[in-house]
């Protein structure tokens, strides 16, 4: 009888005690950008060999939970320090051989002569405040023959999780297979190098650029009164639309496709317009941008009152955690404002 | 059935339960919910489309993203996406929560990543709406059919 109330205890505690399932939680967590071999995607690459040997297990550790703030990487914080440990063991094993294990020790270096050398020799591919490369992994944002983009090392996770010895291996050693060169082959004696290291840190002390967009000041969506009937209202809106250089690419009942012919509510319309240009350049930023995809205003009379809606997105962007995209979704903002404003003028 | 054993069975079937719902791949409050699956992207799109449906929904329509960008002379690999509702429910929705109209139908992103696809959509919590317990509960629901959509998906793999 006592059995019986051990052993949904015991299940309970075996589960509670298992080992976390590295190769379970890479799929879950990682794989959708990094890809289920680590060959990159949205995200970038993992299995780089020159990657795997050039970074400790803390600096990836640290990396999962912390991520990097709008540069779409999220930060994992809530997996427990078990589960990322064995995320990791599961990556490392897409490059099996030496580790590398890096001192937390700081460098030493003049970050004043530092700055100069990194705006010689650095400045080019990681950006002249250390903003890193444009785009994200591999997808649509650049050729798939470039392996790895360049990161942004003045990034909040990046430098939290990096410690000065493993930035100054990358910088002595380089990184085969990408653009990163051995700066020592270039030139560069280590004390130069302590140098480049000691400016890279001071990153820290820079305050970010950019303002990020508050999500919770953001209301979720554009709502604007129009004076003109709902006919009138819907042709505002694309006149409003192809003036801002957009092409109407569908004009359809909101329930189209959901209730059958005629029981439609026909005084509930959307307005699809696209900008190519612009769509192809927020899908090199981002390539899950679909969520905004079309560009729509919907167009609603409810008891006379005619009303135009359309989503925010500054307030979308934040979903993202790409900065780049804050940039274009802030622009496309306000072009979603002068449309709603001109079509119920 | 005796008691002991009638509070035995309800305890048992509880923590099982319990257990069931944390253990496949407990779904986590991320804002985005993605995944990728090693189908096709014609086999993944076929997929999703009967996930959607098996799951209480209409696909309403699907907007073929790739096909107005290569005509607009711009080089794209597939990309779709999938509007879907429930139409009783998104009638209801709309007339009672005005602004939900610019987000409905939902939708789901799909694109080809070579071999593999990409699926994708916001986490319907980040529409919610403090304090209200109604629209939190269709929230909650349509979160977890979505995930269990991906999770059919995944599992096809």
């Amino acid at each position: 009888m006592q059995l019986r109330f051990v052993l949904p205890l015991f299940l309970l505690w075996s589960v509670c005690q298992a080992a976390p399932d590295g190769e379970a939680l890479y799929e879950q967590h990682c794989a959708a950008c990094h890809g289920s071999e680590g060959l990159g995607g949205v995200g970038v690459p993992l299995a780089l060999p020159a990657f795997q040997q050039s970074v400790d297990d803390d600096f990836l550790h640290k990396t999962i939970r912390l991520g990097r703030p709008g540069r779409v990487m999220p930060g994992f914080r809530f997996l427990k320090d078990q589960e990322i440990d064995a995320i990791v063991q599961h990556l490392r094993g897409f490059v099996p051989g030496k580790r590398a294990a890096f001192s937390r020790q700081p460098v030493k270096g003049n970050a004043a002569h530092g700055k100069a050398l990194y705006a010689k020799y650095c400045a080019a591919c990681h950006g002249a405040k250390g903003e890193g490369g444009k785009g994200t992994g591999v997808t649509f944002s650049r050729p798939r023959d470039l392996p790895i983009i360049a990161p942004a090392i003045n990034n909040s996770g990046f430098l939290a999780s990096a410690g000065d010895a493993m930035i100054k291996e990358a910088l002595m050693q380089g990184r085969e297979g990408t653009p990163m060169i051995s700066f020592l082959k270039q030139g560069m004696t280590e004390q130069d190098i302590n140098d480049v290291v000691a400016y890279v840190r001071s990153f820290e002390k820079q305050p970010p650029d950019e303002k990020p967009i508050e999500f919770e000041k953001e209301p979720l969506t554009l709502v604007y009164d129009s004076p003109h009937s709902f006919e009138q209202t819907v042709e505002k809106v694309k006149q409003a639309a192809v003036g801002m250089n957009f092409r109407i690419i569908r004009v359809q009942t909101l329930e189209d496709g959901l209730q059958a012919k005629g029981e439609e509510n026909s005084k509930q319309v959307i307005v699809y317009f696209c900008n190519f240009q612009l769509l192809n350049q927020a899908l090199a930023v981002d390539p899950r941008v679909g969520l905004f995809l079309p560009c729509r205003v919907t167009v609603v009379e409810r008891a006379g009152k005619v009303q135009l809606y359309a989503i925010n997105p500054k307030r979308l962007s934040v979903l993202f955690n790409n900065n780049e995209l804050n940039k274009l979704c802030t622009g496309m903002y306000d072009t979603y404002v002068t449309i709603l404003e001109e079509a119920s003028l | 059935m005796s008691k002991p054993d009638k509070i035995y069975r309800s305890m048992m079937a509880r923590l099982l339960l319990c257990l069931g719902l944390v253990l496949p791949g407990l779904a986590h409050a991320d804002l985005m919910m993605m995944i990728r699956s090693h189908q096709t992207f014609p086999e993944a799109m076929a997929l999703l489309q009967e996930a959607i449906k098996e799951t209480g929904y209409t696909v309403s329509r699907v907007q073929r993203v790739d096909i107005g960008l290569t005509k607009s002379g711009y080089k794209t690999d597939k990309y779709r996406v999938v509007f879907f509702g429930k139409p009783a429910e998104i009638r209801d929705l709309t007339a009672r929560y005005p602004e939900l109209q610019a987000f409905l139908p939902l939708k789901i992103s799909i694109f080809a990543e070579g071999n593999d696809t990409i699926i994708v959509t916001a986490n319907p919590q980040h529409l919610k709406r403090a304090g209200d317990a109604k629209l939190q509960k269709v929230i909650n629901r349509w979160e977890k059919d979505i995930s269990r959509i991906l999770t059919k998906m995944r599992k096809a793999d």
